[in-house]
């Protein structure tokens, strides 16, 4: 009796999926290779954890949104609202941010993609202590992860942006990492008839006619970087109150970083795991590289000498090298710093303003090691966007940071 | 034979005696009252009518039945173990012993009494190995009668938790907080004794409408401090012997910014002169010792009707964040000034007896050796004061007569009903857990890595709790599918809500 149930089920799926076959067209995130000599057609859904409204915009959604913050800053425990999204962009503006995130044509030589320092298999970062920019330049800071950057409101290292629009302009035009001027990049856009068609799907009220502009690109691509949302992590499972969904060990690992000793909750706070401040921690840079004077030099203050955005701790466990220079490889060496005692790591010559959280716990290894298992607890990527098989320039992509690693 | 009588005579009045014993036990247990079980936590203190009653320290409210269930800790027993058990809406009730645990508490509406019996308390030992003793996520939760010492973090800590009562507890040498409630609104702390805590034993840290009253704070660095917070009153606390006895601050580089409506009354500051053993670089590490209330960038601040006396350095300072002593990088999106403090009746005297640093040399221009009552210094403006002749003041010159003369309208600041959680129907619970996470593999009429959803609908047509079935364990029914992992980590409700969803799709 089953089996024939089944059965009937199985023929019944096969017809209903003779009529719904998936079409390259309407696909998500439909390949561009499939169609590249045909009618090109960008996404018309919006990606996983995003719900299409009437307005052809696709709207954050998430289990968090069933929670409050206190002043709605997104800040605070376990079942507590996330800090204001940036939503509302198109299906297509999205899909066409992710061509041009993963395209070389973007930099001065079509060489170097944001993907390339922003690699989707190494958690959006690069593997690297410090990213290589085109012709092998050498960045000053690490590249951080882009999980979750819908959510910040401070980009950069040192926090000098404030949206991702103004943050591209950073690696888009420095000499040392896209090397690409304005000008270029509006010409090579303009140049290339897939683009042109492209652009006239994600901006459908520009006249044909006209020429792209920097604001569309610019918003397209942050448009896909505003669609990576990483919120169905173990922890996540926890917090929304399944409590088998950490282990003894990761649970001790959670009160440890919650607790007033280690005190990691205090500037990493959930859920986002970063209160986005600015913070003195007094990390070491790795053996070569000067003293990096940080948010001093955005904000022309000296009391944050040396001082760093606090990162979100989401995917942590898949973009080491860590701290803004990379000078930590592994988690646990990550976590040992903050219990090797307040400014250990400061040279003699610098007078910094540590954070009053930097202080002496003496943290065990015990607990160093619970933290690290739960540190892993806040790992997931199932909805790691698809990487194009081919790019609208037709550059064969190359974008992997890890293949020259 | 004398010695026969004599054992006869030994043994009546053996007799007797035994038979006495055996009455008086017997009277004893007749009539002697039943002892009687400790009543029940009042679970109402939130909700106070302030219409019934103007006597601030009386909690008038409207009762409601105790319908959880009650699950006892005894000695050699965990508290951990009893809030794993625990439903919303439990108490758990801790008897006498010591318990070396960290109790944490990710559910709401979780009750903690300690039963007190003559005089044994029920203790929380951290030996100075454990970080914190209670540490909670959850809303409703209470905690009253524990004996906490020797921790190294927190006695008590809120992360996020509205609705809380934390009263009646004796907390000594936790570590860094006593009590530290943070991001959470409408709390109440009272009734509580703390010392020996190496900054401030109450903590009211990025809170919103706090009551802290009758609590004995002494021998801590700070003894309440209101930080980052708003609609805070602070009332009929005893503050003595730390190095700063009452605190409103904002501290910068905090996540949320602002200070504002704190009422600091009725409270008895005195003899704030302990030695500053702060831990080096934490903010109170600048506090000077010898002050009574400190008011550093916290705006709408009113000081009335305290007695503020024997403080060494100065009873009341108001400075900005620039002069306030306190080492932290500047925060461009945090206002630095103290504005609109005011200052109505305080009973203040014989403070300033001694000034330290900066203060020192300030009143030695003044060519005084004394501090001030009251020293304001910094920016800020809108501050005003009542009958300022009557104090000993520095820096008050821009200082204009106080509007209003008593706060007596204001009984409490906290909310007069809890705060509810999110309004969210089962639709929208539904679609939220649709998109953000169903959506991942499935969407509506194309293949992603499941199903489509058109197909679920049909397979599952008016079976919502099929679905739930099928998500909490799924069987692979399909070659050409993988196999879906179990999604039993939802809730009940987040369940059924986004099976109905997927069918209404």
């Amino acid at each position: 009796m089953k089996k024939f149930i089944i059965t009937i089920l199985l023929s019944l799926s096969v017809v209903v999926f003779y009529f719904f076959r998936p079409t390259s067209t309407s696909f998500h995130q439909s390949d561009y290779s499939e169609i590249a000599d045909r009618s090109i057609e960008l996404c018309k859904t919006c990606p996983p954890g995003f719900q299409l409204n009437e307005f052809n915009e696709c709207i954050s959604k998430n289990l968090y949104l069933q929670y409050k913050s206190l002043e709605n800053k997104g800040v605070g425990g376990l079942k507590t609202a996330l800090p204001k999204v940036r939503d509302g962009f198109s299906p297509q503006q999205i899909d066409l941010g992710r061509y041009l995130f993963f395209d070389p044509v973007l930099s001065g030589d079509h060489t170097v993609s944001c993907a390339s320092c922003h690699d989707p298999e190494l958690g959006f970062s690069d593997g690297r202590p410090t990213s290589i920019g085109i012709q092998n330049n050498s960045v000053s800071r690490s590249s951080p992860s882009l999980w979750n950057v819908a959510y910040l409101n401070k980009l950069f290292w040192d926090g000098r942006a404030s949206n991702l629009e103004e943050q591209m302009e950073g690696p888009l035009y420095a000499n040392n990492e896209m090397g690409t001027t304005k000008e270029k990049l509006l010409l090579t856009i303009n140049s290339i008839e897939n683009y042109k068609l492209l652009f006239s799907q994600a901006f459908p009220n520009r006249q044909a006619s006209d020429s792209i502009t920097l604001h569309e690109i610019y918003t397209s691509i942050a448009a896909f970087e505003c669609s990576l949302i990483s919120l169905n992590s173990r922890y996540d499972q926890y917090a929304h109150g399944y409590h088998k969904a950490l282990n003894a060990k990761e649970i001790e690992g959670l009160n440890v970083f919650r607790s007033f000793v280690a005190r990691c909750s205090e500037c990493h706070t959930p859920p986002l795991f970063t209160n986005q401040q600015i913070a003195v921690i007094g990390t070491p840079e790795p053996s070569g590289l000067p003293f990096d004077a940080g948010a001093e030099i955005p904000f022309d203050d000296k009391s944050r000498r040396g001082g760093f955005k606090v990162p979100s701790l989401r995917n942590i466990e898949r973009t080491s090298p860590y701290m803004h220079s990379g000078g930590f490889k592994t988690l646990r060496e990550t976590v040992a710093f903050y219990t090797e005692g307040r400014g250990h790591a400061v040279p003699e010559n610098e007078a910094l303003i540590l954070h009053w959280h930097i202080w002496e716990p003496e943290l065990s290894d015990y607990e160093l090691d619970r933290l690290v298992d739960f540190l892993k607890t806040l790992t997931d990527e199932t909805f790691k966007p698809k990487i194009p098989s081919e790019l609208p320039s037709g550059i064969i992509l190359t974008h992997n940071a890890s293949q020259t690693l | 034979m004398a010695k026969t009588k004599a054992t006869s005579v030994l043994r009546k009045i053996l007799t007797i005696i035994i038979a006495l014993i055996i009455g008086v036990f017997a009277g004893y247990k007749i009539f002697s009252p039943k002892a009687k079980e400790a009543p029940l936590p009042n679970s109402n203190a939130l909700y106070r009518s302030t219409a019934k009653t103007n006597d601030s320290a009386s909690v008038s409210n409207d009762y409601t039945e105790f319908k959880g269930e009650i699950i006892v800790v005894k000695d050699g027993e965990s508290i951990v173990e009893a809030v794993k058990k625990a439903s919303p809406g439990d108490l758990i009730r801790v008897y006498p012993g010591v318990y070396s645990e960290t109790v944490y508490i990710d559910k709401d509406n979780i009750s903690f009494q300690g039963i007190i019996q003559e005089g044994e308390w029920p203790i929380l030992d951290g030996k100075k190995q454990l970080n914190d003793a209670f540490l909670y996520s959850g809303n409703g939760i209470q905690i009253e009668n524990f004996k906490i010492i020797n921790y190294k973090g927190n006695g008590i800590m809120g992360q996020a938790g509205n609705n809380f009562v934390i009263r009646n507890n004796w907390v000594i040498d936790t570590g860094v907080y006593g009590i530290f409630p943070q991001y959470g609104t409408n709390g109440l702390i009272e009734h509580n004794i703390l010392t020996g805590i190496e900054d401030a034993a109450i903590y009211v840290g990025m809170c919103d409408n706090i009551d802290v009253k009758h609590n004995k704070v002494y021998g801590n660095v700070a003894g309440i401090e209101i930080e980052n917070s708003r609609h805070a009153l602070v009332e009929n606390n005893y503050a003595y012997n730390n190095t700063g006895g009452i605190l409103a601050f904002v501290t910068p580089g905090l996540p949320i910014k602002t200070t504002y409506d704190v009422i600091i009354r009725n409270n008895f500051i005195i003899e704030n002169n302990h030695e500053n053993f702060g831990a080096p670089g934490s903010i109170v590490a600048g506090i000077p010792p010898g002050t009574g209330i400190l008011i550093m960038a916290a705006d709408d601040v009113i000081i009335e009707n305290n007695i503020i006396s024997g403080n060494n350095n100065a009873g009341i300072i108001i400075t900005d964040f620039e002069n306030g002593g306190a080492k932290a990088s500047n925060d461009p999106e945090s206002e630095p000034n103290p504005d609109r403090i005011t200052i109505l009746d305080n009973f203040m005297i014989d403070n300033g007896n001694a000034p330290v640093g900066e203060l020192k040399a300030l009143m030695l221009t003044q060519l005084s050796s004394k501090g001030p009552d009251i020293l304001a210094i910094g920016g800020g403006a809108g501050s005003t004061i009542r009958d300022k002749n009557r104090y000993r003041t520095f820096g008050l010159g821009s200082y204009g007569e106080a509007i209003k003369d008593n706060t007596r309208e204001v009984f409490t600041l906290m909310l007069d009903k809890p705060v509810e959680p999110k309004d969210i129907s089962e639709k929208e619970l539904g679609e939220l857990t649709y998109y953000g996470i169903c959506a991942g593999c499935h969407a509506f009429d194309i293949r992603l890595i499941g199903i489509p959803t058109n197909v679920i609908q049909m397979i599952y047509k008016d079976n919502p709790q099929g679905i739930i079935d099928y998500i909490n364990n799924p069987k692979n029914l399909r070659d050409d599918y993988p196999e879906m992992p179990p999604q039993n980590y939802l809730s009940d409700e987040a369940k059924m809500a986004v099976a109905k969803y997927i069918l209404t799709l």
